[in-house]
């Protein structure tokens, strides 16, 4: 029949303006079923598989729920317990990144002599492929990968270079972005801790059995932080970051010139070298 | 199923989505004596920031995100966008969404000429903004900068609907941040017209010819300078005697046909 | 995978030996290696060769043509033969299914090869590529040009000896990352500031543009007595709604008629190639989500699979059926996705589109729960899968697959099938007789919506398809409505393999080694991945063409190993790049209008396209 088509495809727009309409007139319609109500209208939704009708996120008072695994860009952990960053400059990360956007300096002890410590990291975001094999690959679980996706910026060179201090979130952060795989590697940390502890223990209980028995002690009751513990790490992260945001660009663009410097200069005794 | 606990990592951006839950716009003091201009200012920049028309333009993986964007889930409509249009002279806003080559910037920045002011450009995602994952390739782009003007950067790889549209909220505050006395567009002069890039032997910039030149004429050309000696080694692959033959029988071939018989 | 290796083994001795009593001295040579057996065949008798191959052997379909440079070849010098370029051909049958017929030719550098176009016209494209990127000049190919970069670009790119303007090294990892670091921008390596090498000697000032070779060009000549009309050329793109991206047709139309058409690509050539050739095996994984960017798990499962037969990985139980769940939801709503779009370019701007997104964004949650992206999932591993699904997953996948995409493609079809105007639009368009088809190497869909039955999941299975009990749709009309409607047709079984998936899909592991590194800190970096993976795989020394069905068509990738930690060569044989052999013949004698759609129903995808 002629016009049979206008009238189908009309049809099916009622339906889901229907559907809309009559979950929006539930009491609570489904597609808030699941979602988690931050106050002043925000929200933070999971869509339902069964949900019918059209869901629109009103980004940015109502946000999609990120799953855990959800990938943007990478952060380096800081490890509020021993108060030092995980990472330990062995380079996997900058080895397995597919584009080669990590760039790592080792610190070195007064010496000289390289320590287990990077000195500089960066990232380069606007080359970073987000495929999180460094977190894959990372052997100290010291890089993960953030769910902020935020980030943008009016320009690009330095701000889209991340250094150190932007990229470093303390374990706490991470805690509350990955809570299984979280839980996962501290399992396996302490198993591992436990067993290095056992280890030494027998090792120095033939030689001093005192010190050994002492150490055991104080591995068995860990400190557990409280909420407001961790609200304060929070806030304490986030100001940093809104910090950094603001008076970092100038800082990190003048630093980001003296070694593009140093790396001519290094260029140029490479070239004379070779003349 | 696991989630991220109540609150949780969205508490922390609170602070930095507050500004756009009160849309107030705050009369700084110092221009608070020219309230017929901030008025109109206000006004002005709200029916520009409310009804921004992007180009329907989209180059690879990230366009994909970008119509995501505009569908119903995430519906660009509800910032006034949802007109995309497919002709630049139409549109304010263009998302330069995906991996730019070398083979396409003539025909951006072509588009990008033909946008009318005021106009405004999205750099989306890694690639644009500066050759991303692609940046060492032989034919890639290392960012849309490098030819004309971005006014905002969205990494990612692809950046999710929500990180786009993030970015577009930041064009908007740019655009409030704009007075109609200062605005270039309504001024004298022509607005810039950028030149298009041709595409050689490899591409190049006609502003840069001078600078090409010293280096492929001058001294010490041949091992084409790198700043560590990364060790290019130029090989020129150009036309032999008789492609350039074949090519000039080819164009007569070809300037024949056109004539009216 | 083995009994696949095993098949072409027995099947080669056979054919090689009755192929030199056909051909007298076409073969002059063979590489049996444990992966794949490559013949050799003497440049001058491969036409004779071919020519016989297609008519006596019913071997009817050119798969896939590409080259290798073996200037830098760091292995043993394969099959003792020194000559630089090496033309690959990998033949199979539509008929006799089964494996692949593994030619290849073997040429000094500046030689020329026959071209292959007169027996198979579907190596028109591919022998452009190759004469593009390797400067390898094929006799007797109508229109041999550049097309993925432009007339008048600088050298062959894909050349071991070639480098561009930020190379670094030749293989990844870069020396300079690690430990000394620091940063430095690419830009400031020229003083340009840009990707861009120029030769020297090259003056900006007097260059002149070469005259480029336009295939539409020549107008054509009418008969004396006939009414001397005019035509024009009609560029369509790069930048315009209709092409899918950044695509450009050249049409030379007379009144609304084309008379002749002309894809022109390359404007997202983006190196896929080369730079898979610096990467480690495993850094290609990221990069293959780039390809097609709409299916990045079938791309991810075809190069797992890939390297996985060249390596000799054995892939656990649960991790199969992972990735058949995947790639299924892949095609479901890729098809879903171009029935949108073809009804986008048929007037129906954006409902149609609109209300397959809405199904698409379920999917892509699920995806994005288990991988952690939406669009670029980087979820399958050499030996497996990065990470188990999480719990509750499965479930919803259940209800996905069993309530609602059957529900959402019976209102799809409900709603667009008898509508008058895709059926005027669709019916008796762009129509090609099946064995052109065929012979110019055009896959999936396409293949299927003219009445062929030819799916490599059934003509080749891979992973565990022989498991499930699914048809393959065909249609016998080979138009505009065919290809749509075939694409319905898919979905719906692809949705059937889903149900059975994820009703029989069993527990365990997922992968050689545990999930996380972690776990691992004791086993060696080596052990993270697929066991035997790693982020420092070495495959044996050898090569391998492996294809899939991917929801566009065959998608296949060739790789040679000469033992390192990086591909030698990498190359992908993309279903839409080929599938593009058939735009032009498709198009001549139907309207202008008619073409948008007809590029909308081969359904490509410009990543794939130009690499």
């Amino acid at each position: 029949m002629f016009g049979s088509g206008l009238l189908k495809g009309l049809g099916v727009t009622i339906k889901h303006i229907a559907e809309t309409y009559i979950d929006d007139g539930k009491d609570s319609p489904s597609r808030y079923e699941n979602s988690i109500d931050l106050g002043n209208g925000r929200k933070i939704i999971r869509q339902s598989m069964d949900q019918e009708g059209l869901l629109t996120i009103q980004y940015p008072e109502e946000r999609r729920l990120l799953p855990e695994r959800f990938r943007y860009i990478p952060m380096l952990i800081w490890d509020t317990e021993k108060n030092e960053d995980r990472c330990t400059a062995c380079g996997i990360c900058a080895k397995v990144c597919p584009p080669q956007c990590i760039w790592i300096v080792r610190d070195s002890d007064d010496a000289g002599k390289p320590i287990t410590r990077p000195a500089e990291f960066y990232i380069d975001i606007s080359v970073c492929m987000s495929c999180s094999f460094c977190a894959e690959f990372c052997p100290f679980d010291a890089i993960k990968m953030n769910h902020d996706f935020e980030l943008a910026v009016y320009d690009r060179y330095p701000n889209l270079i991340y250094d150190k201090a932007e990229l470093t979130v303390p374990v706490e952060y991470y805690a509350t972005l990955w809570p299984v795989q979280y839980e996962q590697e501290e399992t396996v940390r302490h198993q591992k801790e436990e067993e290095d502890k056992r280890k030494a223990e027998e090792k120095a209980r033939k030689a001093a059995e005192k010190k050994a028995a002492a150490e055991a002690d104080k591995s068995a009751d860990k400190p557990k932080r409280s909420s407001e513990e961790i609200q304060a790490l929070k806030e304490r992260a986030a100001a940093a970051a809104k910090a950094k945001q603001s008076d970092g660009a100038d800082a990190k663009k003048a630093r980001l010139e003296e070694l593009k410097r140093k790396a001519a200069e290094r260029a140029k005794q490479r070239r004379e070298n070779d003349e | 199923m696991t989630t991220t606990p109540e609150g949780g990592f969205q508490a922390l951006k609170e602070e930095q989505i507050q500004q756009y839950l009160h849309d107030s716009i705050v009369v700084p003091e110092e221009l608070q004596a020219n309230v017929l201009v901030t008025t109109v200012d206000k006004i002005y920049n709200w029916s520009r920031k409310a009804s921004m028309w992007p180009l329907l333009f989209g180059l690879a993986c990230c366009a994909i995100e970008m119509i995501a964007t505009a569908s119903a889930r995430f519906d660009l409509a509800r910032f006034g966008m949802e007109v995309m249009r497919p002709s630049p002279r139409q549109s304010d806003l263009m998302f330069v969404s995906g991996t730019v080559t070398k083979k396409m910037v003539p025909a951006i920045v072509r588009i990008y000429n033909q946008m009318a002011e005021p106009r405004y450009v999205v750099s989306m995602g890694a690639c644009a903004t500066g050759g991303g994952p692609f940046k060492e390739g032989y034919t890639v782009v290392s960012g849309i900068d490098k030819y004309i003007p971005v006014d905002i950067y969205v990494p990612g790889c692809p950046p999710t609907p929500e990180a786009l549209i993030y970015g577009l909220m930041k064009v908007h505050e740019k655009v409030e941040r704009q007075s109609i006395q200062q605005v270039p567009w309504y001024r004298k002069e022509r607005s810039e017209f950028v030149p298009i890039p041709v595409l050689g032997p490899d591409i190049f910039d006609p502003r840069q010819v001078q600078l090409i030149r010293e280096h492929t004429l001058g001294e010490g050309a041949a091992q084409a300078a790198t700043d560590d000696g990364g060790g290019i080694t130029l090989k020129p692959n150009l036309l032999t005697a008789e492609q350039k033959q074949q090519l000039r029988e080819i164009k007569a071939r070809y300037m024949a046909a056109k004539q009216p018989a | 995978m083995s009994d696949e290796a095993t098949m072409v083994a027995e099947e080669a001795p056979a054919v090689e030996h009755s192929l030199n009593d056909a051909v007298p001295g076409a073969i002059i040579g063979e590489w049996a290696e444990e992966t794949e057996k490559a013949l050799f065949v003497a440049p001058d008798k491969l036409l004779p060769l071919l020519r016989h191959l297609k008519e006596n052997e019913a071997y009817d379909y050119l798969s896939s043509l590409t080259c290798t440079d073996y200037l830098s070849y760091g292995g043993k010098k394969r099959g003792g033969i020194s000559e630089r370029f090496d033309v690959v051909y990998h033949l199979f049958s539509t008929a006799n299914k089964g494996g692949s017929l593994n030619l290849h030719v073997r040429v000094p550098e500046g030689d020329t090869v026959d071209s292959a176009t007169s027996i198979y016209p579907g190596a028109n494209l591919q022998e452009s590529e190759v004469y593009d990127l390797y400067g390898i000049h094929f006799a007797g190919h109508p229109n041999l040009r550049r097309v993925l970069t432009w007339d008048g670009f600088h050298g062959h790119p894909m050349r071991k000896d070639w480098k561009e303007a930020y190379f670094e090294e030749d293989a990844k990892p870069f020396r300079s990352r690690h430990p000394k670091g620091g940063y430095q921008w690419q830009e400031d390596k020229l003083p340009w500031g840009k990707n861009a090498t120029y030769p020297p000697e090259w003056d900006p000032e007097t260059w002149e543009k070469p005259i480029s070779y336009v295939p539409v060009s020549q107008a054509p000549h009418h008969k004396p007595g006939d009414i001397d009309t005019d035509s024009l050329v009609i560029n369509f793109g790069p930048h315009h709604p209709s092409t899918h991206g950044v695509f450009r047709m050249l049409t030379r139309v007379e009144g609304e008629t084309i008379i002749a058409l002309e894809p022109e690509m390359g404007y997202l050539h983006r190196n896929h190639e080369k730079i898979g050739e610096r990467n480690t095996w495993l850094m290609n994984m990221p990069f293959t989500d780039r390809l097609d960017y709409i299916n990045s798990m079938s791309n991810n499962w075809a190069y797992a699979l890939a390297v996985e037969k060249l390596a000799g990985i054995e892939v656990p139980e649960r991790a199969e059926y992972i990735r058949v769940i995947m790639a299924e939801f892949s095609r479901t709503l890729n098809h879903m996705w171009g029935i949108g779009f073809i009804l986008n370019d048929l007037g129906a701007l954006q409902t149609p589109a609109q209300y397959a997104i809405e199904e698409r964004e379920m999917i892509l949650d699920l995806f994005e729960e288990v991988s952690g992206a939406r669009l670029m999932c980087n979820y399958m591993r050499f030996g497996g899968v990065v990470r188990d699904l999480t719990p509750g997953w499965v479930e919803r996948a259940r209800y996905l697959a069993n309530e609602r995409l059957p529900r959402a493609l019976d209102m799809l079809d409900r709603l667009l099938s008898d509508n008058e105007i895709v059926r005027g639009r669709g019916y008796g368009v762009g129509y090609l007789p099946p064995e052109d088809l065929i012979a110019l190497s055009i896959s999936g869909p396409m293949l299927r919506a003219a009445g062929i039955k030819y799916d490599v999941r059934k003509a080749e299975p891979y992973g565990i398809y022989d498991r499930f009990e699914f048809d393959i749709p065909t249609l016998s009309d080979g138009d505009i409505y065919a290809r749509y409607y075939i694409r319905l047709l898919e979905a719906r079984e692809a949705v059937r393999i889903l149900q059975q998936a994820l009703r029989d899909i069993p527990g365990g592991e997922v992968q050689g080694a545990p999930a996380y590194a972690s776990a691992t800190l004791d086993q060696g970096f080596g052990t993270i991945m697929g066991g035997k993976g790693g982020y420092t795989l070495r495959p044996p020394e050898g090569e391998v063409y492996h294809r899939v069905e991917a929801p566009k068509g065959e998608l296949g990738f060739y790789l040679v190993s000469d033992g390192k930690a990086n591909p030698f060569r990498y190359h992908v044989r993309s279903p839409s790049f080929i599938n593009l052999n058939g735009l032009g013949p498709m198009s001549v004698g139907y309207k202008v209008a008619d073409a948008v759609v007809i590029l909308g129903a081969i359904d490509i995808v410009l990543g794939e396209v130009d690499r």
